[in-house]
């Protein structure tokens, strides 16, 4: 009754999703402090690529494949994680908080009448972890005193789990699938060539201060040029200069890249609470006082507009004399 | 319909976090509602009202867990137009998400709204469990991080943010949505009654002076937790709280040239 049950996250077309890894390292973790073994479980329909992948890391894989099980809701889902986390004696049920954790966990909780720690960045015991509160300006510890313990991981915190020796994999029953009058219509995704943003090297964000979203083209080309994805803060994807879900800070994206590149963003505390974990941060902001600068390594004053397109240069110049 | 709204009272998020000891000091906190619980009140109104008349529907109610002095948002949301408040009455050691998903579920079993509106997560905790954990306890749908919700009939089509767009899922009445930021957008609420053409002002409404005059007369029912039939026994226990280590001060450089050579040999970052 120690062992990890670590819920896998799938893409539309039933690949494993690469998010789910930081949990899995997260699972190791756990199972390390209790004595424990971790377990994957893969659902949904059609995921058979995705539970074969997902074998490479776990002790035992469960893959629950399913025609009903198209489209992830949390009303069908949670009910299958509850009861295979009692068939596998798990004391601790995670997965990466995204948007796919962050919705279904909580239920499965509640189903399992389990505590429930969101945001994991840190393990200290079985069932003891560490949490950012207040938009990260707090630490928190926090323990769990249920006989099963459910956990949200940040993706940023944990790093991708390496596959282990394969274990098992096994094929289970849906059984009974309820909607509770819920349905998945469609997703609308936004596509994009550049790296995810949680998972990217390199980001670079614009704020307010880009004034209109065709501006934005400068920032891609100096993104493009790093490998990187794209970020926004709050004030630009409210005004549309960019899609939502280019959005980093307390609402939207934790990043935590090798280098963090924030033009015009003044760096509210929102903002600041989902970029601050970056390795390097470079502002470039004209107003010497903006807040930014505070969390910044490298912070230059200048104007975006004189700024970036000359950044972009002498980058080009480096890439070309290291090449 | 009838909707009820949950607020929370949070330190307002502007402030700097002070610590006594080894938990978070709030002692000189300045309260406020907390914001994506301004939006949830912000999208029953919306969802209750025909903007371009004024003519409104169904009711609002908001409810609050806490000291008596939380009747102080509760009378701000008044302010906004619900219609009345219920406070439970708790002290913050004896809550946690499950404790709270209890209470409201029990106010819930009394009240019977069609909606049960929520933030998608308090600014102080962060944890973004208490609205799935009450759909689960009441064995409603759930549609969470809400950016768009359009009521037809007895169910809601809601847009929902997720990290790669957009995701529509539909729920059937009584359910339970949990709202994100977007969803004060000009035209984010969609109820069939307001005209299509109708654009909102962006973010919550201010309170009038004629609303904040009617607050005043308003209920706020206080209630007990005994009443509610409630015992509230938090499962998770906060240990201890502490600043993160502060990120070392960098430095200005005076132009792109030196901006690169750092970044390639200092950070080695290029």
């Amino acid at each position: 009754m120690s062992n990890v049950l670590i819920v896998c996250e799938t893409t539309p077309e039933g690949a494993l999703r690469k998010a789910s890894l930081p949990a899995v390292s997260f699972g190791r973790q756990v199972a390390e402090k209790s004595g424990g073994k971790v377990h994957l479980l893969v659902l949904g329909s059609g995921v058979g690529a995705a539970a074969e992948e997902a074998q490479k890391y776990g002790h035992k894989t469960i893959v629950v494949d399913d025609a009903r099980l198209k489209g992830p809701t949390a009303e069908a889902y949670a009910p299958i994680i509850a009861r295979l986390a009692k068939e596998v004696g798990a004391s601790v049920v995670a997965a990466t908080a995204t948007s796919f954790g962050k919705d279904i966990l909580p239920r499965a909780a509640a189903l399992l009448e389990a505590g429930m720690v969101s945001d994991v960045i840190g393990v200290l015991g079985p069932k003891t972890f560490r949490r950012p509160m207040l938009a990260g300006n707090a630490l928190a510890t926090v323990e769990a005193a249920t006989a099963v313990v459910v956990a949200s991981v940040r993706q940023t915190e944990f790093p991708p789990a390496e596959p282990a020796a394969g274990g098992e994999l096994s094929k289970v029953d849906a059984g009974e699938v309820t909607s509770k009058g819920a349905t998945f219509v469609r997703a609308e995704t936004s596509k994009s060539a550049r790296p995810d943003l949680s998972e990217a090297k390199v980001v670079v964000s614009g704020g307010r201060g880009m004034k209109e979203g065709k501006n934005f083209a400068v920032l891609e080309t100096l993104t493009d040029l790093l490998g990187g994805a794209m970020g926004a803060s709050r004030a630009a994807t409210d005004a549309g200069m960019v899609p939502a879900d280019l959005q980093v800070g307390q609402t939207g994206k934790v990043v935590a890249p090798e280098l963090y590149i924030a033009v015009a963003i003044s760096g509210a505390i929102q903002h600041l609470a989902g970029m601050k974990g970056s390795r390097v941060i470079v502002a470039i902001n004209k107003d010497g006082e903006a807040p930014i600068f505070q969390v910044a390594d490298y912070g230059l004053v200048a104007t975006w507009e004189q700024a970036v397109p000359a950044l972009t240069e002498e980058i080009k110049k480096l890439k070309a004399a290291q090449s | 319909m009838k909707i009820l709204v949950t607020v929370k009272r949070v330190p307002d998020p502007e402030q700097k976090v002070k610590f006594k000891g080894t938990s978070v000091d709030v002692s000189a906190a300045n309260w406020v509602i907390n914001a994506f619980d301004e939006y949830a009140v912000e999208t029953a109104l919306r969802l209750n009202e025909n903007a371009a008349t004024g003519e409104k529907q169904g009711e609002t109610i908001v409810m609050s867990i806490g000291p008596k002095e939380v009747s102080q948002q509760l009378r701000s949301a008044l302010a906004m137009g619900a219609d009345r408040a219920i406070l439970v009455g708790a002290s913050d050691e004896e809550l946690d998400s499950f404790a709270v998903a209890r209470i409201v579920k029990a106010v819930v079993d009394k009240e019977k709204p069609d909606l049960l509106l929520m933030g998608k997560l308090a600014t102080d905790g962060e944890a973004s469990q208490v609205p799935q954990i009450v759909a689960a306890l009441l064995d409603w749908p759930q549609a969470t991080f809400a950016a768009q919700i359009t009521a037809s009939g007895d169910s809601l089509e809601v847009k929902r943010e997720v990290d790669t767009g957009i995701e529509v899922k539909q729920v059937k009445l009584p359910a339970v949505v949990s709202v994100d930021l977007r969803i004060i957008s000009p035209s984010a609420v969609i109820n069939g009654k307001t005209p299509p053409t109708h654009s909102y002002q962006e973010g919550p409404r201010y309170a009038s002076l004629k609303g904040i005059m009617a607050a005043k007369k308003k209920e706020i029912k206080e209630v007990a937790l005994a009443d509610l039939g409630v015992i509230a026994k938090p499962v998770t226990k906060l240990l201890s709280a502490e600043p993160p280590a502060g990120r070392k001060a960098g430095v200005k450089v005076k132009d792109v040239a030196e901006l690169v050579a750092k970044l390639k040999n200092e950070a080695k970052v290029l």
